[in-house]
């Protein structure tokens, strides 16, 4: 009789908490990213991949989205297409309900998988320019500039300080497909304005370009200099630029050759005076940046790491930053359960998202997944990257003719 | 599987040349092919994607195996071969309209023309000298596809196909894509078994030995050699179409140098010359980097370490124990995880009344 009276109140003691907790505990939403921690994009992924974990890490400390814990896996692919596939149905079997996808061969094989698990991915700075048409790509979000948005902005950008009709303009790009992919706009912008524009491409993997310099700086004597290199590039460009005497102040780099570790590849006095565009701003004294500082790492006793603030560490803040208001709207405006199509609403509601001035004015629509294509100028100051422009963004007629002719086939 | 041979006597030719002469071997491979047919039902999709991956890798490693395996020459041109199959059956899904059955010869065919083109340098030289010059291959196809927009459709070289369908049947989950590849790995697992004991096989192997004594016998080197390319890079493109209708797109960073540097370590490790030995290399290489996440995060995580604190010394460290194991897998067997195998079974043969 002993017996089950104990038995009785064991079973109602786990009956209660086995039905009652659940329900009153939060919920826990998953998500999920890849990451290249080894492979060919090592530099980016080490501090790309802190980033967006230590917004995750702040999110949740102070209190999660609204109320619900964030859980983020991340998983080391190596820049292999393989893997990166095995990571992206190890996060789906997991029940994420949206994917950062790292480099661009991966966002590409991924893609299809995307659409049709109905799992959104961000790819920003990786994915491909004419998935900015969420009407063609529904799951797919590049959710910052992209490589057209950036030729935009940096024919804008020189044609603000000075250049007219006639003017000689340079690109010199990475003779791969996502180096040739600023190209069209481009030469629409040049064609429009009335520049003399001339190409050059180099080769990868882009350690030598000393006649594509000579041939610029001595025969084209071009005015304004429009890079889009990577990798080991950039610091290579700087270097043969400065050799050849040009000036650093015309030499106007997309995102990719503006990041530390470009500079450094060249020296910081080397590169004094060399302009780089960013998708999100950069720098330790952001009221975001300062914030992740203080609650994830001072109050934890843990020393704050040096690439806190740094170029591509900003970029993973700005990727979860990205993810974490997504799954916030989705939340707000569809209610739990989180499911993937809900988080691409959530990302389609997306409006005049800056992070305290961190962020340019994102503001995501069904047709618009890019969420306005804005980047701002950097230039190499001292040790440091100084802004010297608010978030700009050009030629926006062009970028949109072209993403919808790009989507037309 | 440990087979022995007490009892069994052939009483025909044709028993004796069969590829599984024993009982006992048949029924095993015939109880191997019912697990990966009936493997699906125990394995949830993410292991169903492990499983694809680990074939599609066989096939190309069976590819190249043949060629350097069995005919003896090095080729650092796989990617590239896998490459034209796999924009071959883009194309061929994209611009005519064609199912994926057709696109996977089609593939191959292809990749053999341009396989046999680049293995004509291999009729005058040899060894290093003839993989540098398929490396030159390796550059030259990766040029012209991405230089090509007919080829490559588009400056971004990048090409959607549609979800492949067999019959009205939609291969659109893991579960599916898997009876897309399983057959095509099994037909090209049986057909280089059947093909290295073959009169072509034989040529090939005497090409390996010793091309000048093949030569003295009777074996046309010129024929042979072009022929072992051809074969090779058949394998190599049906493996790309294959990647083509797996991914649902054809980018040619899937099949960069790395991608021909991997394939070779795969049948270096696995075991030159021999077919099995392909498919425990390609395993090997595809699944170690994946089960190591597993260990060394499971390990991390039982001594009380924070993944997102230290990602970065584990992710070396899995490099680390990547590299590591490949060197001691081949100082302990140099001749591959094949003959690993085979001592294995050489043990338990006459276990336990070995002497």
């Amino acid at each position: 009789m002993k017996v089950r009276g104990w038995l009785t109140a064991v079973l109602t003691i786990v009956l209660v908490v086995g039905l009652v907790v659940p329900a009153m505990a939060s919920h826990v939403i998953k998500f999920g990213g890849q990451c290249d921690r080894t492979g060919a994009t090592k530099v980016v992924g080490v501090e790309i991949c802190p980033g967006l974990t230590d917004y995750v890490a702040l999110v949740n400390k102070k209190g999660g989205v609204l109320g619900h814990k964030l859980e983020y896996t991340e998983i080391e692919h190596g820049y292999t297409v393989d893997r990166g596939v095995e990571a992206y149905e190890r996060l789906k079997r997991d029940g994420a309900v949206a994917i950062f996808d790292y480099g661009t061969p991966i966002v590409y094989a991924l893609t299809p998988r995307h659409m049709d698990d109905k799992i959104p991915g961000i790819t920003p700075g990786f994915g491909r320019a004419d998935s900015t048409d969420g009407t063609a790509w529904p799951f797919i979000f590049p959710m910052a500039a992209t490589y057209w948005s950036q030729a935009g902005a940096g024919m804008q950008f020189i044609k603000d300080n000075g250049a007219k009709k006639g003017t000689k303009i340079a690109h010199i790009y990475y003779d791969n497909p996502a180096g040739r992919e600023g190209i069209p706009i481009v030469e629409a912008v040049a064609k429009k304005e009335g520049y003399q524009l001339r190409l050059f491409a180099v080769p990868p993997p882009g350690v030598e370009m000393g006649p594509q310099v000579i041939d610029i700086t001595r025969r084209f004597k071009a005015d304004w200099v429009l890079g889009h290199l990577f990798g080991q590039a950039p610091a290579v460009s700087i270097k043969e630029f400065k050799r050849a005497g040009f000036p650093m102040n015309r030499f106007v780099s997309f995102v990719w050759g503006a990041g530390e570790a470009n500079i450094e590849g060249a020296g910081w006095d080397v590169a004094q005076g060399y302009i780089g565009m960013q998708y999100s701003s950069t720098g330790r004294d952001l009221p975001v940046i300062r914030e992740i500082a203080q609650k994830v790492y001072k109050d934890e006793g843990k020393e704050v790491p040096k690439y806190v603030g740094s170029v591509y560490y900003s970029r993973g803040v700005l990727n979860g930053a990205i993810l974490a208001e997504g799954v916030r709207l989705a939340v707000q405006n569809h209610g739990l359960p989180v499911t993937g199509d809900k988080v691409r609403l959530g990302f389609e509601a997306i409006k005049n998202f800056d992070l305290q001035g961190f962020l340019p004015p994102m503001t995501v629509t069904a047709k618009d997944h890019e969420g306005g294509g804005w980047v701002r100028m950097y230039q190499v100051k001292g040790t440091e990257w100084v802004a010297i422009t608010d978030w700009i963004r050009g030629y926006r007629d062009e970028v949109m003719t072209l993403v919808k002719q790009a989507n037309k086939k | 599987m440990i087979n022995r041979e007490c009892g069994v006597y052939q009483t025909t030719y044709e028993g004796d040349m069969a590829l599984y002469p024993l009982p006992l071997a048949r029924y095993s491979t015939l109880g191997a092919v019912a697990i990966l047919l009936l493997l699906p039902l125990a394995l949830d999709s993410h292991a169903m994607s492990l499983a694809n991956l680990m074939l599609l890798a066989s096939i190309g490693a069976i590819g190249l195996n043949i060629l350097v395996g069995y005919t003896g020459q090095v080729s650092l041109g796989h990617g590239a071969f896998m490459m034209v199959g796999s924009y071959t059956a883009a194309l061929v899904t994209v611009r005519l309209g064609l199912p994926f059955w057709v696109g996977l010869p089609a593939g191959g065919a292809v990749a053999a023309l341009v396989g046999a083109f680049f293995g004509i340098p291999s009729l005058r030289i040899k060894g290093l000298y003839l993989a540098i010059a398929t490396l030159a291959g390796q550059f030259i196809i990766e040029w012209t596809i991405n230089h090509s927009t007919w080829i490559s459709g588009g400056v971004q070289s990048t090409l959607y196909v549609p979800t492949p369908t067999f019959l009205g049947w939609e291969i659109n989950s893991e579960y599916r894509r898997y009876f897309m590849v399983l057959p095509v790995a099994i037909v090209a697992y049986v057909a280089a078994l059947n093909l290295v004991r073959s009169r072509v096989g034989r040529a090939f192997i005497a090409v390996r030995d010793r091309d000048i004594a093949a030569e003295i016998i009777g074996v046309d080197i010129f024929r042979y050699k072009l022929l072992a390319f051809a074969v090779s890079s058949f394998y190599a493109g049906v493996a790309g179409a294959l990647w083509t209708y797996y991914l649902k797109i054809a980018n040619y960073e899937h099949f960069t140098l790395a991608t021909s540097v991997s394939y070779l370590a795969m049948i270096i490790i696995g075991g030159l010359g021999s077919v099995l030995g392909s498919v425990f290399g390609a395993v090997f290489i595809t699944l170690l980097p994946i089960v190591l996440v597993y260990v060394v995060e499971g390990g991390a995580a039982l001594f009380g370490f924070k993944y997102a604190a230290i990602a970065d010394f584990l992710a070396n460290l899995r490099l680390i124990i990547f590299g590591g194991l490949i060197i001691l897998f081949l100082a302990i067997e140099p001749e591959g995880l094949f003959r690993m195998w085979g001592n294995v079974k050489r043990y338990f043969r006459l276990w336990p009344y070995s002497y």
